[in-house]
């Protein structure tokens, strides 16, 4: 229990919270600005705040893969524009507490060190929020200058990060891939759909996500019954109403078919064109999701609007994922009243932490591999269909445990 | 079993009518999804007016001498003021943007309204149906309530997780004390020296002592069968004389009884489902709570801590209060 006297503080503090705020929020910051940029900050802090917690958000572009469709371009300030909308709420809340939050931005190029920016985002503050591939997530959590830091990975879904390839500095916001999966087999089989066929894309993140469903059906007594991998190399816009018929065809008969098409590329042709009239799920149609527009319950509709009001577009799951990372730091701050990251650490693992992240339920981090618990939306692109864990799949602990690694399946072992 | 059940409720409600002196009352209920309001005689327990209101209606309240009744119309970003008689929207107050959940003040003249989109409590004064005062309050302000003697506000934020103390003299917060998850609701009881705030998902009622402003009990709930994460205090209303707290659990579809000098649960009564605010009829014998997802009203025998009856309302039934 806290209580601060605010009867002293100048009239003026909240406005010149609003205007540092700003302030750090506008714009890309590049490698060679931050070091000025930081001292800026400093003696904006050094009036306010008694704890002051400085983040950085490293984003590491990568190039992404063609894809038949340009409906739906990906946006520049993805994840980022979470982030933001985080340290906006950390803001406001850390204004009644005497807690500051700065966060510093970097993006790196194609083609450019990202490793050099971590070392440089890492030299000026503990805690660096993570957009980046796999081997590079690792890669950033094994510098020298990471031991004794908080990263978050906000943007893969790679299960082997959570598990063999975990690290006791990484945490995960971001659900892995399995506990969209793990939410999809809760629904197949409350809606007795046992007779499942898979057509996969060829890249990573569809190969891993369609093993990742293939252990999901196996945890959940389920089996594939027919499996075909997407070869086409046809604009799907012509031809898909000739192809997809015939390319179903061969599945006979089943329940619902899966697409693990996680890039995006063929999966919106998929749908009503199959030959047997069956529901389309996983990458597309009835799809597992962190976030979508379609959450209104539990409050979500105002970090919806909020999101919405400052960035012209709808929040996505990478958004969530980046602005539950930086409220988890917020929300340790607040109850710890401290910067050190030694104490948050310990706080954010223990029992004690609780994130309300709209979704029904307090978030916590599970204490064996540093994933955030949270229940899954089952979506269609209009509304939301159901949120795993589903009534019926219990768990002798915490049911939000049914999705994804449950301490007896995972291999990690540096949170020990 | 059930029917076993179905006909002794039905037996003990129809007791109950039976046994009670008729005296006038209704509840009215706001239908977030349905843009109405619900009127329910405390008599025949019966919907017998709806009337429209503007969109997303939640937080409810009546004048002193119950002659307006001030609706929040969340997504029309306005209080509508009704006359009760006729279901007439008389005006709009101004009120900030998208006003959840408001308290009217004892001089009758001052409404203080969470803006739940903007970290903002609104001060309007009804007469002249002027914003008196903007104040920075946490993240998504939510609950309100204000001292018997007027003294002090309360806004309770639910990203920031704080209650925010307003001195009602000057405007100006005077402490900001933190509490669980979610804090939703707030209220003032044994003439105002404690202060009492529902955490949703921190699942506690934080009890405050308001002269110090300091947390003085802390207690949480346990249902039967029912996962701990998913008992969410919200709403709750206390007894006469303040001995005995009602709570909404949400998702738990439960209210509980707490004792209000003791701070334990006493007993758990299974209601509609998602339950969310209540109101009380004119001599606190009945109890009527709003449940959000089933689109009812459970009405509850206080005495005896039993659900006896449950009405249909509009879709999503969120706020409730008594008119005589």
């Amino acid at each position: 229990m806290v209580a601060v006297s605010d009867a002293s503080r100048p009239k003026s503090y909240s406005a010149h919270f609003a205007g540092l705020a700003s302030l750090l929020i506008m714009g890309k910051i590049f490698n060679h600005a931050i070091k000025s940029v930081a001292a800026v900050l400093l003696c904006g802090q050094a009036v306010a705040a008694d704890v002051a917690l400085k983040m950085s958000y490293l984003r590491v572009v990568v190039p992404s893969p063609p894809t038949l469709s340009n409906l739906d371009p990906i946006p520049d300030d993805l994840g980022i524009a979470g982030a933001r909308t985080g340290l906006r709420d950390n803001l406001t809340t850390g204004k009644f507490l005497g807690h500051g939050y700065t966060l510093t931005e970097t993006e790196v190029a194609i083609g450019n060190d990202p490793m050099a920016a971590a070392q440089d985002l890492l030299a000026s503050s503990p805690y660096l929020i993570l957009d980046a591939p796999p081997p590079l997530l690792t890669a950033i959590a094994d510098l020298p200058e990471a031991q004794g830091a908080i990263l978050f990975n906000t943007s893969s879904g790679d299960l082997a990060l959570r598990d063999t390839d975990c690290r006791a500095n990484l945490l995960h916001s971001l659900p892995s891939d399995a506990m969209r999966t793990n939410a999809l087999a809760q629904f197949f089989v409350t809606k007795r759909w046992s007779d499942l066929v898979m057509i996969s894309g060829s890249y990573p993140e569809d190969q891993t996500y369609a093993e990742a469903m293939r252990r999901s059906l196996k945890k959940f007594g389920m089996k594939l019954s027919g499996e075909k991998v997407w070869a086409f190399d046809a604009d799907m816009r012509r031809t898909a109403s000739q192809e997809i018929p015939l390319f179903t065809q061969e599945f006979g008969d089943y329940d619902a078919m899966i697409l693990a098409d996680e890039v995006h590329d063929f999966g919106r042709y998929v749908l009503y064109n199959t030959w047997e009239a069956r529901p389309v799920t996983g990458s597309e149609g009835l799809s597992a999701v962190t976030w979508s527009p379609v959450i209104e319950q539990w409050g979500a509709a105002q970090l919806q609007s909020r999101f919405k009001d400052a960035n012209a577009r709808d929040m996505t799951s990478q958004d969530y994922a980046a602005w539950a990372a930086v409220r988890t730091l917020g929300e340790a701050v607040t109850r710890t009243n401290s910067a050190d990251p030694d104490v948050l650490r310990a706080y954010i693992l223990s029992d004690q932490f609780e994130l309300a992240g709209f979704k029904g339920r307090p978030l916590t981090y599970r204490p064996w591999n540093g994933q955030l618990r949270q229940p899954i939306a089952i979506i269609h692109p209009r509304a939301l269909v159901a949120q795993a864990p589903l009534d019926g799949f219990l768990h002798q602990t915490n049911e939000l445990d049914s999705l994804g690694l449950d301490r007896p399946e995972s291999q990690c072992e540096a949170f020990q | 079993m059930i029917d076993h059940i179905s006909k002794s409720l039905f037996a003990s409600a129809a007791a109950y009518l039976l046994s009670t002196p008729v005296s006038a009352g209704e509840i009215w209920v706001t239908n977030e999804k349905d843009d109405t309001v619900s009127v329910i005689s405390t008599d025949t327990l019966e919907v017998i007016h709806t009337y429209e209101t503007g969109e997303r209606p939640r937080g409810i309240t009546f004048s002193k001498d119950y002659s307006r009744v001030y609706i929040c119309a969340s997504d029309s970003d306005a209080v509508q003021v009704m006359d009760p008689e006729t279901g007439k929207i008389l005006h709009d107050l101004p009120s900030g943007e998208d006003p959840e959940q408001f308290v009217l003040h004892p001089d009758d003249t001052h409404l203080y309204i969470a803006n739940e989109d903007d970290a903002i409590t609104t001060v309007v004064n009804v007469e002249t149906r002027k914003v008196v005062a903007q104040i920075d309050v946490g993240v998504e302000p939510e609950g309100m309530a204000v001292s018997p003697d007027g003294k002090i506000a309360i806004t309770t934020s639910e990203t920031t997780n704080m209650a925010h103390w307003i001195d009602t003299a000057t405007q100006d917060l005077f402490a900001n004390t933190l509490v669980d998850s979610r804090p939703r609701h707030a209220e003032f009881i044994k003439d105002g020296t404690e202060m009492w705030v529902s955490s949703e998902i921190g699942g506690t009622i934080t009890v405050f002592d308001v002269a110090t402003q300091s947390e003085k009990a802390k207690f949480g709930f346990e249902v039967q069968g029912v996962h701990p994460d998913r008992v969410q205090p919200v709403g709750f209303e206390f007894t006469d004389g303040d001995t005995h707290a009602f709570v909404a659990l949400g998702p738990s579809n439960h209210l509980a009884v707490v004792n209000a000098d003791t701070y334990e649960v006493e007993d758990y009564i299974l209601v509609g489902r998602r339950v969310w605010h209540m109101a009380f009829n004119a001599d606190k014998s009945l109890l009527f709570t709003t449940n959000g997802v089933s689109g009812d009203v459970t009405v509850v025998d206080v005495a005896a801590r039993k659900a006896l009856k449950s009405i249909k309302v509009g879709r999503f039934p969120w706020g409730a209060a008594f008119r005589p």
